[in-house]
């Protein structure tokens, strides 16, 4: 299996060069089957790394030496262990679903083949990221996928808009680079080597006033900011549903965005040697959460709803890092992954069934004609709300309790979130699926099932979300927490670290069921609302309440942004462009130039013809130098 | 010989530089305010003879004979040259019939 780990990004890779050279060559059906196969084949091998991961312990292959600078050196190698196994399972597994519905899906559109090489490209680069044995390399796939989702987002980039909206997540993408490289920068200064095997080792045991790990810490994680949509990079996500909706599933709910949640998990060594930071990191996601739930309430897009919910979902994440509970957040991250992509695709379904309207207030009750995609979705929306058995339930409550004994207030706040998160996500349900049809008669007309392409992918994910929380059962409910164990080398080194604060068994019991009957309250509350009593968000120019206002719109964030920051750097460029470019450097070359010409003009009237003036400036010369070589000597 | 350099070192010699001087200052003044180029050439001679003059008494009062040779050179230089400059003079007149240099101002940009 060694031999073949090369195989698993170089296959996206091939197939994006086959799909992109003739995407106008290949038929559709040609190139849908290369690009789902060559996924499918890498998932393949995914399991079978998998499956040798978990019984022989972490793969490391040398691909190539790359370059080594004196004493530092960097290979080309791939390291799969635990937690990159499971990435791999994620992305080609939930990959090639996604694949399997863009057939469906994108079926309709002429750049068909560059989508398919596209999404190819960006698999490539998110298997390159994890795979890495350096921070190097992943940083390589972390660029790549700020590119792919570029491409993607703006997929239809003859709308001005949409190609505003991928130049924005790039940018902001770009800005927590910045913050990725100077932490690169310094672990290099500081340990002679980016290498996980290297680094994390020697980390652990080194003095905290050794190694600036607070700020080294401080700044990767304004990398994963910028990645992961947290406060204050999180604007470009809901803008970025401008992209096809399998985009939205593929890289902002399943793959890209966890690239952050991803890095943090492996370096679980530095963060756990810079508590500050770990408190900066639980209460941003906690907060970013909490925005992101009150601005999903009142949105009526149901896209941005989806957005909105992922902002939320991987605040919750970080909330699980940043509290030590690294177990919970990457179970948090694969549950996210399952649902989440599952009620893009639906989503996707409907808007496909109602002749691309994305407006739930034209929505409604569509649940007797878009029947599997009404029950997948209802699964995925009991499986986000965190209601047993499903999915949700478990990686959130677990996140909730490492929270509960860090500090109660932030438990407080998750299971409020908790609750309106069930709420947002039953009223974009209720909406879309319940009451009376509410658009028009055209769409009415041509409301039908997807095709199988796009069903079978939102069946498969469906029962992902109810059965996926099975692989971490906690033991007060008789489990054996399956995933905590396996994860627990990779999470070795914080562990030995952080102290374990082990809850009662009857305070576990008491906080799932606070969370739980939340839960259940909030979708009680939506029921009433928008099924018993048939609300519907009123239209865009109609006055709402204060606060519903303000949730409307966003918090005026964009706006605060606007003001605050693209002002004064359009100022500042204006600033340059005005004073000093056409000023002071236009003017200084083009002065040079007017300067020869007045000087010439000048010195030309010296030629008057006059011999008699040559004669007399002879005689002042001669004298001229008389008087010099007298005086000087 | 000696008796003839005790007489001519009567006159003191700072009598023969003021001389020479101005002389040489009027032939000067001659070249930049006169227009008649034949009136320019005539100050440019009085120029060379007050130098044959300053030379040969230099010569005089050192007892050195250097100073006459060259005195020699100069004038047959003052020859050579007045004979190319008067020709050109006279291919001006056949020219542009005046020999007034304000005349002559071509050469202008």
């Amino acid at each position: 299996m060694d031999k073949y780990i090369w195989l698993i990004p170089l296959l996206p890779l091939a197939g994006f060069l086959i799909n992109g050279v003739g995407r106008n060559a290949f038929s559709k059906g040609v190139i849908g089957f290369i690009g789902s196969l060559v996924i499918l084949l890498s998932f393949g091998l995914s399991v079978a790394a998998f499956l040798q991961v978990k019984s022989s312990g972490p793969i490391n292959v040398t691909v190539f030496d790359w370059f080594s600078v004196n004493a530092f050196k960097v290979q080309f190698s791939f390291l799969v262990d635990q937690l990159s196994a499971l990435m791999l399972l994620i992305i080609t597994g939930v990959g090639f679903l996604i694949h399997l519905y863009s057939v469906g899906y994108m079926h309709h559109d002429e750049g068909f083949g560059k989508f398919f090489s596209y999404l190819n490209l960006f698999v490539f680069f998110m298997l390159l990221l994890v795979l890495g044995s350096n921070y190097l390399i992943m940083f390589i796939g972390w660029e790549g996928v700020g590119l792919c989702s570029y491409l993607l987002i703006g997929f239809w980039y003859t709308n001005p808009d949409y190609a505003d909206a991928a130049k924005k997540a790039f940018i902001m993408n770009r800005i927590g680079d910045l913050g990725f490289i100077i932490g690169l920068f310094l672990l290099i200064a500081y340990f002679g080597s980016i290498t996980f095997s290297d680094i994390f080792p020697k980390a652990i045991h080194m003095s905290p006033g050794e190694v600036p790990f607070t700020l080294i810490t401080i700044l990767l994680f304004v990398g994963a900011v910028g990645k992961s949509a947290q406060i204050p990079l999180f604007t470009w996500l809901p803008d970025a549903m401008a992209g096809p909706t399998p985009v939205s599933a593929l890289i902002h709910a399943a793959t890209m965005v966890t690239a952050g949640v991803y890095m943090v998990a492996r370096s679980n060594a530095l963060f756990s040697m810079a508590p500050i930071t770990m408190n900066i990191v639980a209460v941003i996601g906690l907060a970013t959460a909490v925005l992101a739930a009150l601005i999903a309430l009142s949105q009526t897009d149901i896209k941005k709803v989806l957005a909105y919910s992922t902002v939320s979902q991987l605040g919750y994440m970080f909330l699980g890092l940043g509290v030590g509970a690294y177990t919970g957040a990457f179970f948090h991250v694969l549950t996210h992954a399952f649902f989440k992509a599952l009620l893009f695709l639906g989503a996707g379904s409907v808007i496909h069934a109602m002749s691309n309207e994305q407006d739930m207030r034209m929505m409604g009750g569509l649940k007797d004609k878009l029947k599997t995609t009404y029950w997948t979705m209802l699964m995925g929306t009991i499986a986000i709300s965190g209601i047993p058995p499903f999915a949700g339930f478990f990686s959130k409550d677990e996140i909730l309790a490492a929270a509960f004994q860090h500090s109660t207030t932030m438990w407080v706040i998750g299971v409020i979130t908790a609750m309106l998160t069930s709420f947002y996500m039953f009223r974009m349900l209720y909406l879309t699926f319940y009451g009376k049809f509410r658009g028009t008669s055209e769409q009415e007309h041509h409301l039908h099932e997807s095709p199988q392409t796009i069903t079978i992918p939102l069946i498969i994910l469906a029962v992902l979300s109810v059965i996926g929380g099975f692989i971490n059962i906690p033991e007060v409910l008789g489990g054996h927490h399956w995933l905590a164990d396996f994860l627990a080398p990779v999470f070795a080194p914080s562990a030995s670290i952080l102290e374990h604060k082990e809850a009662t068994a009857s305070t576990e019991y008491l906080l799932m069921l606070a969370s739980v009957a939340g839960a259940l309250l909030a979708l009680g509350y939506a029921y009433i609302k928008y099924v018993k009593n048939n609300h519907v968000p009123v239209a865009d120019s109609e006055e709402r309440p204060g606060p519903v206002s303000l949730s409307y719109h966003k918090f005026y964030v964009d706006e605060i942004y606007d003001w605050l920051i693209r002002k004064p750097l359009d100022a500042l460029s204006v600033f340059f462009y005005k004073i000093v470019d056409l000023l002071a450097i236009d003017g200084i070359v083009n002065g040079l130039g007017k300067l020869s010409v007045k000087s010439s003009k000048g010195l030309r009237l010296l030629q008057s013809g006059n011999v008699g003036f040559y004669i007399f400036m002879m005689v002042a010369g001669i004298i001229a130098i008389l008087i010099f070589s007298l005086v000087k000597i | 010989m000696e008796s003839f350099f005790r007489t001519a070192q009567t006159v003191p010699l700072n009598h023969y530089i003021l001389l020479s001087a101005i002389i040489f200052a009027i032939g000067v003044m001659g070249v930049l305010i006169r227009r008649n180029a034949i009136v320019i050439f005539m100050s440019i001679e009085l120029m060379l003879n007050s130098v044959n003059l300053l030379l040969t008494a230099f010569s005089v009062y050192r007892g050195d004979a250097t100073g006459q040779v060259f005195v020699f050179f100069i004038m047959a230089l003052a020859a050579a040259e007045v004979a190319v400059g008067l020709a050109i003079i006279v291919m001006i007149y056949r020219n542009t019939n005046s020999i007034d240099i304000n005349v002559l101002n071509r050469l202008k940009w």
